[in-house]
């Protein structure tokens, strides 16, 4: 290249990059399903995050249903989880799916950022109720009173206790009052069992680093405002439920120690951690439930409620939600889509696939938790699970608790304040941190993140 | 006597036919070049669609505040460059990489090294083993991530019995911040077979001429490798010493499966949080695109200083055999 000629080709490139990047303020997402002949279900349809094929039958049966009822909309699926970088990849290239499935926790980012349309319109359309939904998943996809994504799965947090391990330690898991952090502490020592220097049960595992929100709750503290707008990791009962939770680690002879042995359970197979008398009693998802009727069927266990500490029982609850991109090809087919992937009937055909399915195997049927109440009204009705007691108690005590279910605010920075509070949590666990001083520090760090993405 | 050309062409040829013959020597060398260029081609284009192209445009992403979902940049100057300055997890992940660089880099060289003068050694069994040194090699990172979940196990996992059966306490691999780094590096060593074949080649064209006179002149092993080995396979020691530092440098997959992917339990803390790794999660967790883009300028910057030091340095031991 002539020498001459390069100023003006470097002016060019910079002219492209400068024309590329300076798009300017685009109008707002226009709301989904609200076009004109968007009634008209057809077309071809792309769902991201989502698998047919890779599904099981509660996946299967609702898109079966979908193709029986739209027949004229081909429906096609990424065949894999919701994945931020692929997820990305296809809105950057301008080829956005037209319906996303995607952890509610996560939604409040795409919100900011105009990814998501409004649904204002196609709940209109499709006529869908949303009291139908429980609150605590409505809320979550709901941002300055506008619905962007309609709740798939209902996810609740739970006390799972060994019946085993409790009888072993003379205690009786109905008993504990699990509102008082004393008693709970006392607990894990008396269910912590050690073979000379080798520890073989866990006492209580608090769930570090991610159950942070849920010892912070039983604490009345909030890590993040209603509006997601404001850290809160600062406050002094989120230190305080981290100082206590982290505490719980020392009666298995430290963390090093308890997080090594944790690390060897067969979570997933049938010498899990509670068949195998590894553990006494943990907090956790309510999803674990149909591992342990399914690999487990008779294992013995007792189910409670999270308790805050004025004794008000409660759970913490997420799961994914169906979202209509703003730029979908076919929003009418994407809105028809995703308002029969949770509706009541859709759920309840579901629920008796899985049913049918469990009672072939002669496994507990522990049913499907749906973000839909009504739905759910239809598949607990008669579960017949009077041969596994157990199983039985345990659904009971996660349906009665729903209602009284918290969920986190939507962020804009979901991603970068939940990392910011679990490296917290992490330097607490692993560095030994101040935990005001490490919640402090990212609290400033979440604050600064979801300030930028506000902006 | 001396023998003269008959060619009568030769005889025509004179000092006025001079700038011809240049000429017609420089359309050979013009028409050279254009083939040479021809099938250079496919990497040419490949090189500038697939990176100077976007190479180029991360570097002007670094000057903005770019978010792949949000339709306005808006240029801030070297802002982000400033923010790599006062970030404290870029001076985590800074540290955490350099430190495995200085004790990987040496560990795979010296263990690939003593592996390739077994590998010498061994006659004909040097296929099977050859074979096996390099199975790793074509393990999905992946799948070596959840390999060493297990055998790294602080409680029961085959490194500590081992450890165990000799009367050494067996850390926390997987869950002690001073052990994780450790834990990491031994389990890049474990794939040091591509290492290993470079040096087991190199040392197969060291001349045994070299070996048999200094054998006669009373050389002993040691001297025989400090004299002769090491400097005839200088050059391929020089090669792995650049392609090992950069790809520790970048550092991602094998981590990223352990400690922060399915398997995340928060254990790690900062310990392993690798620069590549906290990159990735800007650009594509947190969509700071602009900062990310900032975060792999700096770490190309890096990287071409140690090689250029590499390099330089290169100079003073690595042997070149036709060099002058």
């Amino acid at each position: 290249m002539s020498p001459r000629r390069m100023p003006l080709v470097a002016l060019m490139v910079v002219a492209l990059l400068l024309a590329a990047c300076g798009g300017g303020e685009e109008p707002p997402p226009a709301s989904a399903g609200g076009s004109e002949g968007a009634t008209e279900v057809s077309g071809s349809l792309f769902a991201f995050g989502f698998g047919y094929e890779s599904g099981d039958e509660i996946a299967k049966v609702r898109v079966d249903r979908f193709r029986e009822e739209y027949p004229d909309a081909k429906v096609s699926f990424s065949e894999s989880g919701f994945e931020e970088q692929p997820f990305l990849s296809a809105l950057a290239s301008g080829e956005p799916p037209d319906v996303v499935n995607l952890p509610r926790n996560t939604i409040g980012t795409f919100i900011a950022r105009g990814v998501l349309a409004p649904l204002d319109d196609c709940i209109a359309q499709q006529g869908i109720d949303m009291g139908v939904f429980y609150d605590a998943a409505v809320s979550q996809v709901t941002v300055e009173g506008t619905t962007y994504a309609l709740p798939e799965f209902f996810n609740s947090r739970i006390w799972i206790m060994s019946n085993k391990a409790f009888k072993d330690a003379g205690l009786d898991p109905q008993e504990l009052d699990v509102s008082d952090w004393d008693a709970i502490a006392e607990a894990n020592e008396q269910l912590t069992k050690t073979n000379g220097n080798r520890l073989t049960r866990i006492g209580i595992d608090p769930k570090l680093p991610e159950f942070l929100p849920l010892w912070s709750w039983a604490n009345a503290s909030d890590i993040i405002s209603e509006d997601g707008l404001t850290s809160q990791l600062e406050t002094p009962g989120v230190a305080e439920a981290l100082e206590y939770s982290n505490s719980i680690h020392e009666a298995a002879g430290g963390r090093t120690k308890f997080l090594d042995f944790r690390d060897t359970w067969d979570f997933f197979g049938e010498e899990n951690q509670f068949a195998a008398d590894q553990l006494g009693a943990n907090p956790f998802e309510q999803w674990y439930l149909n591992v342990l009727a399914d690999v487990s069927p008779n294992v013995d266990i007792t189910v409670r409620p999270f308790e805050t500490r004025d004794g008000e029982p409660f759970t913490w609850s997420d799961g994914n939600a169906w979202a209509i991109t703003a730029d979908a090809d076919n929003p009418g087919a994407a809105c028809a889509f995703i308002a029969l992937m949770t509706a009541k009937d859709t759920w309840v055909e579901a629920g008796e696939a899985r049913a049918k399915m469990r009672n072939k195997e002669n496994k507990p049927n522990l049913g499907v938790y749906t973000g839909n109440r009504e739905a759910d009204e239809v598949i607990f009705e008669d579960l017949g699970l009077g041969k596994w007691p157990s199983f039985e108690q345990a659904v009971q005590t996660i349906l009665e608790v729903q209602e009284n279910a918290r969920s986190i605010p939507p962020s804009p920075a979901a991603a970068a304040f939940e990392t910011a509070w679990i490296s917290a949590v992490d330097g607490v666990m692993t560095g030994g941190d101040d935990p005001a001083e490490a919640l402090a520090a990212a609290d400033q760090e979440a604050q600064e993140a979801i300030d930028a993405a506000a902006r | 006597m001396a023998i003269r050309s008959t060619d009568p062409q030769q005889h025509a040829t004179g000092p006025a036919d001079e700038p011809k013959a240049a000429s017609k020597r420089m359309t050979n060398r013009r028409r050279e070049l254009l083939w040479a260029l021809i099938f250079m081609s496919p990497w040419i284009l490949g090189f500038l669609i697939f990176m100077a192209g976007p190479m180029l445009w991360s570097l002007w992403l670094s000057f903005t505040d770019y978010d792949p979902l949000v339709p306005v940049t808006n240029f801030i100057g070297v802002e982000n460059y400033q923010e790599l300055f006062s970030d404290p997890k870029i001076r985590t992940s800074l540290w955490n990489t350099v430190f495995f660089t200085i004790f990987n880099v040496p560990g795979t060289i010296i263990s690939g090294l003593v592996l390739a003068l077994l590998l010498d050694k061994v006659g004909r069994a040097a296929g099977f083993f050859r074979t096996a040194f390099y199975l790793p090699n074509i393990t999905p990172a992946v799948a070596v991530g959840a390999l060493f979940l297990l055998l790294l196990n602080g409680r029961d996992g085959i490194v500590n019995q081992i450890l165990r059966s000799v009367g050494l306490p067996g850390p926390s691999w997987l869950n002690d911040p001073a052990w994780i780094k450790p834990g990491i590096i031994m389990m890049m060593l474990w794939s040091v077979g591509s290492t290993v074949i470079i040096y087991y080649a190199a040392l197969r064209n060291v001349p045994q001429v070299l070996y048999e006179a200094a054998r006669v002149d009373g050389a002993s092993a040691w001297q025989q490798f400090r004299n002769i080995t090491v400097p005839m396979i200088s050059g391929a020691i020089f090669f792995t010493l650049i392609i090992n530092t950069i790809a520790s440098l970048q550092l991602f997959t094998e981590v990223y499966a352990m400690f922060f992917g399915s398997q995340q339990s928060g254990a790690a803390g900062e310990a392993a949080l690798f620069y590549v790794i906290y990159l990735f999660s800007n650009a594509f967790e947190f969509f700071n695109m602009g900062y990310a883009s900032a975060m792999a300028w700096l770490l190309f910057v890096v990287i071409g200083l140690i090689t250029l030091v590499q390099v330089k340095a290169s100079k003073r031991w690595v042997y070149y055999e036709g060099a002058e």
